[in-house]
């Protein structure tokens, strides 16, 4: 199966369907987008992600034509994009507000950009049907948009968006509006679309967990630049910076300096405690301040030493967050560091064995913790 | 607030009698049979057949109909411009000053609007007539239309242009087919208030009139003068019909659209 795995950015024959190069928007004195480079390939579901204020709305905006780079270039499907304007692009773009025209009905707005495209009665007719019952919603046809609910009109929105078959079609936080549930639902549905038309998909988010479920490819982005862009798993795993482990998920991050040891580094965080070791390709010189990165469920947690790690620390149970299936434990090393851990909840929460104020060990394996150098 | 009490009940009833009494005592002198405006001699619909018969006021109508409808037609297309343009083309250089002169003319005496252009058609050469009673009305009631307009602009959600072009609109058919019909309320009821004011307007358009044109208003006043005549009742009480038509449906037609933007957004809410 390994052969068949999507991954065109790793295949460098691949041709990029969008390409930004040295692209900078600025805004007067704002730069919103940073001279960045990057690719992205037909049939992917591209997740920008960051904070608000990040520029990734902006780098959506120029890809539909309502924004023009201040520098640099971007094309699509190797033409370069910036004359075009925003009704002769093969770009179309799902609005946050969905933006349905009040004054027309789910048919009418669904056929509105075939209409403008001087396609046939019967042509159109036959697509818009097509496009109702790929959302769901034939039923609602001659609804206004104020008869529907909300989950509705995302996917009428969706609807009207993939009407014209676009070349690329972008999402601007398209589930910001729905409740948890309702968007749970609607994510699955959105990749399911996604496979069964083939449309290159680029959605903008701030909802980290939004943008693992559909993407294949996120991109961390911070001040107008892409911090790391990578898989879901690769960016969870492997961030490359304390800010990418940071925003996604949670972690526990260690400042340290370090020594070099077998196939890693040792890491030095506190006078009188043992060093921490972790397995990493990174050169860094000996003595160097660096940074551990840990995930919490990939601690364990037991309340004698264990014999062989090469990772344990004894704290104390400083706080539990029970989450009903895990719960975490924050525990406070002799230094004063907070080290989060998960457990499993395999047992009923009064036979748990550990509570406040325990003494505990936290352990990891070589691997489990990554060290980043910025 | 069910009950009112005898305080509210005779404030109440004394400010419509100041507002509307001398009104209502013009309606019921219409009807009046005797050919003394201030004497009741029984009811009559006599004057109203006589207005039809009277030439002279029949073509002052006809004129200060054309007026009215050539006027606010041409002030709703420009009002709806300006207020676009103010909303929309967002911060341009001048753009306040441009805003606060837009609805100066709001505040203007009308005394100097229409000596002022008096002076304009004079200057440039401009025959006083029909032509020019529409020019000025069209630059006084434009204003009016505009903030009327505007007011709904600046509620409307941008994204839905966007959309529309995104869609494959070129600017202008976004217009047409997404902003017109959704402010269309908008700008029917500043059609129909720019229409009431350049029907009763007596002062500017006695300014910018000539002998070969008299909007109803001067035929009135220039009557007057001469003493009341009956006949006048019962034509003022035909414009004040109109006035009351064109106003209540004005604000009927933009009441409707916010009470049905207010259903769409608690709808919307509710989804």
């Amino acid at each position: 199966m390994s052969d068949l795995k999507f991954e065109p950015w790793n295949d460098p024959k691949a041709v990029p369907l969008i390409s930004f190069r040295n692209v900078t928007k600025r805004f007067g004195d704002f730069i919103a987008i940073d001279n960045q480079t990057f690719d992205i390939f037909e049939h992917e579901f591209f997740a920008l992600l960051g904070p608000s204020g990040c520029g990734k709305t902006t780098m959506m905006r120029m890809l539909a034509g309502f924004e023009t780079p201040t520098e640099g270039k971007i094309s699509l499907a190797g033409q370069d994009i910036a004359p075009i304007p925003p009704n002769k692009r093969a770009v179309n773009m799902m609005f946050q507000s969905y933006a349905l025209f009040p004054h027309l009905t789910v048919w009418n707005n669904i056929a509105f950009g075939l209409k403008r495209e001087g396609m046939a009665p019967d042509a159109i007719d036959a697509r818009v049907a097509e496009m109702l019952k790929l959302t769901r919603m034939e039923k609602f046809a001659s609804r206004k948009p104020h008869q529907i609910s909300g989950g509705q009109k995302q996917r009428v929105a969706l609807a009207r968006s993939l009407a014209k078959a676009p070349k690329l079609l972008l999402l601007d936080e398209p589930l910001g509006a729905l409740d948890a549930k309702l968007r749970q639902e609607t994510q699955f549905e959105l990749v399911d679309i996604q496979e069964k038309t083939g449309t290159t998909f680029i959605i903008v988010t701030h909802d980290q967990e939004e943008a693992m479920t559909v993407a294949t490819r996120v991109a961390v982005m911070d001040h107008g630049q892409i911090i790391q862009a990578d898989t879901p798993d690769r960016i969870y795993e492997m961030p490359n910076s304390v800010y990418v482990a940071d925003f996604i998920g949670d972690v526990t991050i260690i400042k340290g300096r370090v020594s070099p040891s077998d196939d890693g580094y040792e890491i030095h965080h506190a006078e009188g405690l043992p060093p921490l070791f972790a397995k990493s390709n990174l050169s860094l010189k000996n003595g160097t301040g660096a940074y551990l990165a840990i995930r919490p469920e990939k601690i364990s947690i037991a309340a004698e030493q264990p014999s062989s790690a090469r990772n344990a620390i004894k704290g104390a149970i400083q706080d539990i967050a029970y989450l009903g299936n895990l719960s975490t434990y924050h525990v406070e090393l002799p230094n004063g560091t907070i080290v989060k851990a998960q457990a499993t909840n395999n047992r009923r929460l009064a036979n748990r064995p550990f509570t406040w104020e325990d003494e505990v060990w936290l352990s990891w394996t070589d691997t489990a913790a990554v060290l980043l150098d910025h | 607030m069910k009950h009112l009490t005898w305080f509210s009940a005779t404030s109440l009833a004394l400010g419509f009698a100041f507002l509307y009494l001398p009104m209502i005592i013009l309606v019921i002198y219409s009807f009046n049979a005797s050919k003394l405006v201030t004497v009741w001699a029984g009811f009559s619909t006599r004057w109203y057949g006589e207005l039809i018969q009277n030439e002279a006021f029949l073509d002052a109508a006809w004129v200060t109909i054309r007026v009215a409808v050539a006027s606010s037609t041409l002030a709703t297309i420009l009002g709806t411009m300006a207020a676009y343009t103010l909303v929309r083309a967002g911060r341009f250089t001048g753009r306040t000053l441009f805003s606060g002169m837009i609805y100066a003319p709001l505040v203007m005496p009308e005394v100097i609007t229409g000596l002022s252009l008096l002076l304009l058609f004079i200057g440039i050469g401009l025959d006083r007539g029909i032509f020019t009673i529409i020019l000025a009305h069209t630059t006084f009631s434009m204003c009016f239309v505009s903030v009327v307009v505007s007011a709904r602009l600046v509620a409307f959600d941008r994204s839905l242009e966007e959309a529309a072009m995104d869609l494959g609109c070129a600017p202008m058919e976004a217009f047409r087919f997404v902003t017109l019909p959704i402010i269309a309320p908008a700008v029917i009821s500043g059609w129909l208030l720019a229409f009431t004011l350049s029907l009763d307007d007596l002062v500017i358009a006695s300014f910018t009139a000539g002998p070969s044109a008299t909007t109803l208003p001067i035929k009135i006043w220039s009557s007057i003068r001469l003493g009341v005549s009956p006949e006048i009742n019962a034509l003022s009480t035909i414009l004040i019909g109109i006035v009351t038509v064109g106003v209540i449906s004005a604000s009927l037609i933009s009441k409707r659209g916010a009470i049905r933007r207010q259903n769409e957004e608690q709808a919307a809410l509710r989804a």
